[in-house]
């Protein structure tokens, strides 16, 4: 275990936390950004800094591709690499593959695929994909696990389970830096809460640094998936990290620190930013929108980063989509308002005023208080009252 | 705007002088480079990056209205509070020039009477002196340039005598409409047409602008014809009568009638890219230069690395030929980077050379990221922007015709090595 794990506050489920990685001590809760080819899209690492980032995100299958994990442990690992002096993680790649190839199939011994480079059928084990993530050399590495589609049903959600089980310990024999590196298991199941709780339970048992809920944020309806993190999150140990894969938007951050998970990562931020889309308390700007052209504010009047402080919502318009600096700039204040987002979640929790920032978060959102009911749901588990929020008339829907 | 002549290189017309620029915090010495931008931001330098570059002299941004034609309105900007404002750049100076010499090109075939034709990304725009004028009154950049006819070096002489016509009068129309506060270039063209030219820049010298831009250059004109092209435009009476004295009866009265441009305002050339190329501007005696050569040269995936510290040091010897560069670049995408762990320039202090390796930016221009051009843009600016500061150094020891016969000619020598070696 290379990692320490200290939870400096709670409110009910939800805990803020002192993180110490080899390469970063982090507060949690935390939002991840994805630079999938060891770069966070238009952005250098002293703006990531700047910004607040704790921990990098790279994708093991892209990286394995281009520049190869040989070239990164040769030149020193992907920190030396791509001069991240913080913390980073790397995914198993399984998913990747699964997602992006076509023609991805999963047996026993892992998953096979068409090389994209040479069309060669190929083969990802769990031992080769904690081999390449050991070159790598990220904070923390992600076991290979069997993921199916959360909207799948019938007994392959199960099998896909227990093939996660048995490959967590072919991941643990094979990890070859457990003093450098955390090898965090991933819980499957997809929405079966029986399933779920079985390979909580066989993960625990495997003592592992800390625990991912995977296999979610992929088309289920949000009640689905909040149940989902709550169970996990009532099961998994409370001294160690719970990262909640994929997710998300704002609003999902918020829902899930409140049912107690510690960790989140998504494209989301810096690829609605691409698009022109901005990420504010209201929740978004589409800056390409013809209105914004002579829109003399800010794009949060409320945002302290670089890009609010210095342009109006006019001048980023006339850049989104068009010039890449319009995507630069977007890139950092949307990474800017998770990572103010992640922290207001760490200091509002040690504070021991979380509600009230849930239900501050919720009004602006939400300002005629019609907060989704799945939301409600949620909070009403993770013991938040958030009734001042919520209009009498919406609350009440079922 | 203030600007001033510091010092003449020994028996040339290169000259070092001092710009000042209201809203820079201080002087700029010339020559310099006025950097890039699209929209008025460089082309990949975010504005929080801008001051890792050399300061004072990374400070001129040069800005094209016509970015803002259509896609801004001049009122928006101007409630905005122009470009100082809309930028969040105060401490900065704007040169506002027509064309950028990337994606806005004089389209001379469709300029007429009443206004300047151009190519934009969204399509021809035929732009008149009262919607430049507009575009230049809610902008107000620092110094900006009169709206001319541009023509390329293969037009008759009809059309360049119209082509100086037009601009002329062009320069009455806008200084009449100018707004307060911006110091005006006036534009001195005539193509390829020494005559035109002389009677261009005589024109112009008794007119009431603050500096000149020399406009036409870029434009299909051969690297051999320039010289004789900017000193129609450049040569002081003195020195004219200097060099005709011994040899030509004629000389004084020549002198007379060749008014060159006055050489107490500074000058102001777009479209001279290449460090030879800037060499011969310098030379002639231009003070300011565009910069789409760091451009051109960071999305082809080059890195500047000639020797820039002492003119009588000689370039770094050529490796083979497959860095992809020539001596005074290279090229990153080149395979044999792909393990390089060293900086792109070993002494460079930039922010790219200071954080970065080789083999990083090789693999992100494999992988099409824009991370490569971010860090490409912030080291060839640097690295121009420092062989800018040793040319003014030459300049102010004397030495300028020397450093720049160093610099070709070990370049020469670099090539005809490279040549063995392949
Ligand atoms: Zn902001
Ligand atoms: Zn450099």
């Amino acid at each position: 275990m290379a990692l320490r794990f200290e939870v400096l506050g709670r409110f009910n489920r939800a805990r803020a936390a002192q993180l110490t990685l080899p390469h970063f001590l982090c507060q949690t809760p935390l939002f991840m950004p994805v630079g999938t080819q060891g770069t966070i899209k238009g952005l250098t690492t002293t703006q990531l800094e700047d910004i607040g980032c704790q921990i990098i995100l790279g994708n093991t299958y892209h990286l394995a591709l281009r520049p190869t994990s040989e070239l990164i442990d040769e030149l020193g690992g992907l920190h030396k690499f791509m001069n991240w002096p913080r913390a980073l993680l790397t995914d198993s790649g399984g998913f990747q593959m699964v997602s992006l190839l076509h023609l991805a199939d999963i047996t026993e011994k892992g998953v096979t695929f068409q090389s994209p480079v040479d069309g060669k059928p190929m083969l990802l084990t769990p031992e080769e994909s904690i081999q390449i993530q050991n070159r790598i050399g990220a904070d923390i590495i992600m076991a290979l696990d069997d993921v199916v589609k959360t909207t799948i049903t019938g007994p392959r959600i199960g099998e896909a389970m227990r093939r996660t089980l048995r490959w967590i310990d072919r991941c643990i024999a094979a990890h070859k830096r457990p003093h450098e590196q955390n090898l965090f298991g991933i819980v499957q199941g997809g929405l079966d809460p029986v399933l779920r709780d079985e390979c909580v339970r066989g993960l625990v048992a495997r003592d592992l640094p800390g625990y991912a809920i995977g296999g979610l944020a992929g088309g289920e309806d949000k009640d689905s998936f909040w149940r989902v993190v709550a169970q996990c999150t009532t099961t998994l140990p409370e001294d160690k990290p719970r990262y909640v894969m994929g997710v998300g938007y704002p609003l999902d951050i918020v829902v899930c620190s409140a049912l107690g998970a510690d960790m989140y990562d998504c494209v989301y931020p810096t690829r609605t930013a691409r698009f022109g889309t901005a990420l504010v308390p209201e929740g978004v700007v589409k800056l390409k929108h013809k209105a914004m052209a002579d829109d003399t504010s800010p794009i949060d009047p409320t945002c302290a980063c670089m890009v609010c402080k210095n342009y109006t919502r006019a001048y980023i318009h006339c850049l989104v989509t068009k010039d890449a600096m319009g995507s630069q700039l977007l890139s950092y204040h949307n990474l800017y308002y998770m990572m103010t987002l992640s922290r207001d979640l760490h200091s509002s929790i040690i504070q021991g005023r979380f509600p009230e920032f849930v239900c501050k978060f919720l009004q602006k959102m939400f300002p005629k208080g019609d907060v989704p009911q799945w939301v409600c749901n949620a909070m009403e588990v993770a013991g938040i009252d958030i009734s001042s929020c919520c209009a009498p008339f919406f609350s009440s829907q079922g | 705007m203030n600007f001033s002549v510091k010092a003449w290189s020994n028996g040339g017309r290169a000259r070092a002088g001092v710009l000042q620029v209201g809203s820079c915090p201080s002087p700029i010495e010339t020559p310099c480079l006025l950097l890039s931008t699209r929209k008025g931001l460089p082309h990949f330098i975010s504005p929080d990056l801008l001051p890792s570059l050399p300061s004072p002299h990374s400070h001129l941004l040069q800005v094209s209205p016509l970015h803002f034609f259509e896609a801004l309105s001049p009122n928006t900007i101007s409630t905005i509070g122009g470009l100082h404002q809309l930028l969040g750049l105060h401490e900065y100076g704007f040169v506002a020039v027509a064309r950028d010499s990337i994606q806005c090109l004089p389209e001379f075939n469709s300029t007429n009477r009443v206004g300047a034709s151009f190519e934009t990304p969204r399509g021809r725009a035929l732009i008149k002196p009262l919607e430049y004028m507009k575009l230049i009154s809610s902008l107000r950049p620092n110094i900006w340039t009169t709206l001319a006819d541009e023509v390329p070096a293969w037009v008759s002489d009809q059309r360049n005598k119209t082509s100086v016509d037009r601009t002329l009068r062009w320069i009455d129309e806008c200084v009449i409409l100018s707004p307060a506060g911006g110091a005006v270039f006036g534009a001195c063209v005539g193509g390829s047409n020494i005559e035109e030219r002389r009677r261009c820049a005589q024109e112009l010298a008794v007119k009431n602008v603050s500096g000149y831009w020399i406009g036409g250059f870029g434009l299909g004109e051969s690297m051999d014809e320039r010289p004789a092209l900017l000193n129609a435009v450049t040569v002081r009476g003195r020195q004219t009568f200097c060099i005709y004295e011994t040899t030509c009866a004629t000389s004084l009265q020549t002198l007379q009638i060749w008014k060159s441009l006055p050489e107490e305002k500074p000058r102001l050339i777009c479209g001279l890219g290449l460090p030879e190329e800037v060499l011969q501007g310098v030379a002639a005696g231009i003070d300011l230069f565009d910069s789409v050569y760091i451009y051109h040269l960071t999305l082809g995936g080059f890195a500047l690395t000639f020797l820039l510290d002492r003119f009588e040091e000689k370039l770094s010897k050529p490796r083979s030929n497959d860095t992809g560069g020539d001596g005074t670049k290279i090229n990153l995408r080149a395979t044999v980077y792909r393990k390089d762990t060293t900086p792109i320039v070993e002494s460079c202090k930039c922010y790219t050379c200071q954080n970065h390796t080789k083999a990083y930016i090789n693999h992100l221009l494999n992988v099409h990221e824009m991370l490569a051009q971010i860090l490409l843009e912030i080291h060839n600016t640097h690295h121009y922007l420092g062989f800018f500061r040793s040319m003014r150094e030459s300049i102010k020891e004397g030495k300028f015709e020397q450093f720049r016969q160093n610099f070709i000619q070990s370049r020469r020598d670099h090539l005809a090595k490279a040549t063995v070696c392949a």
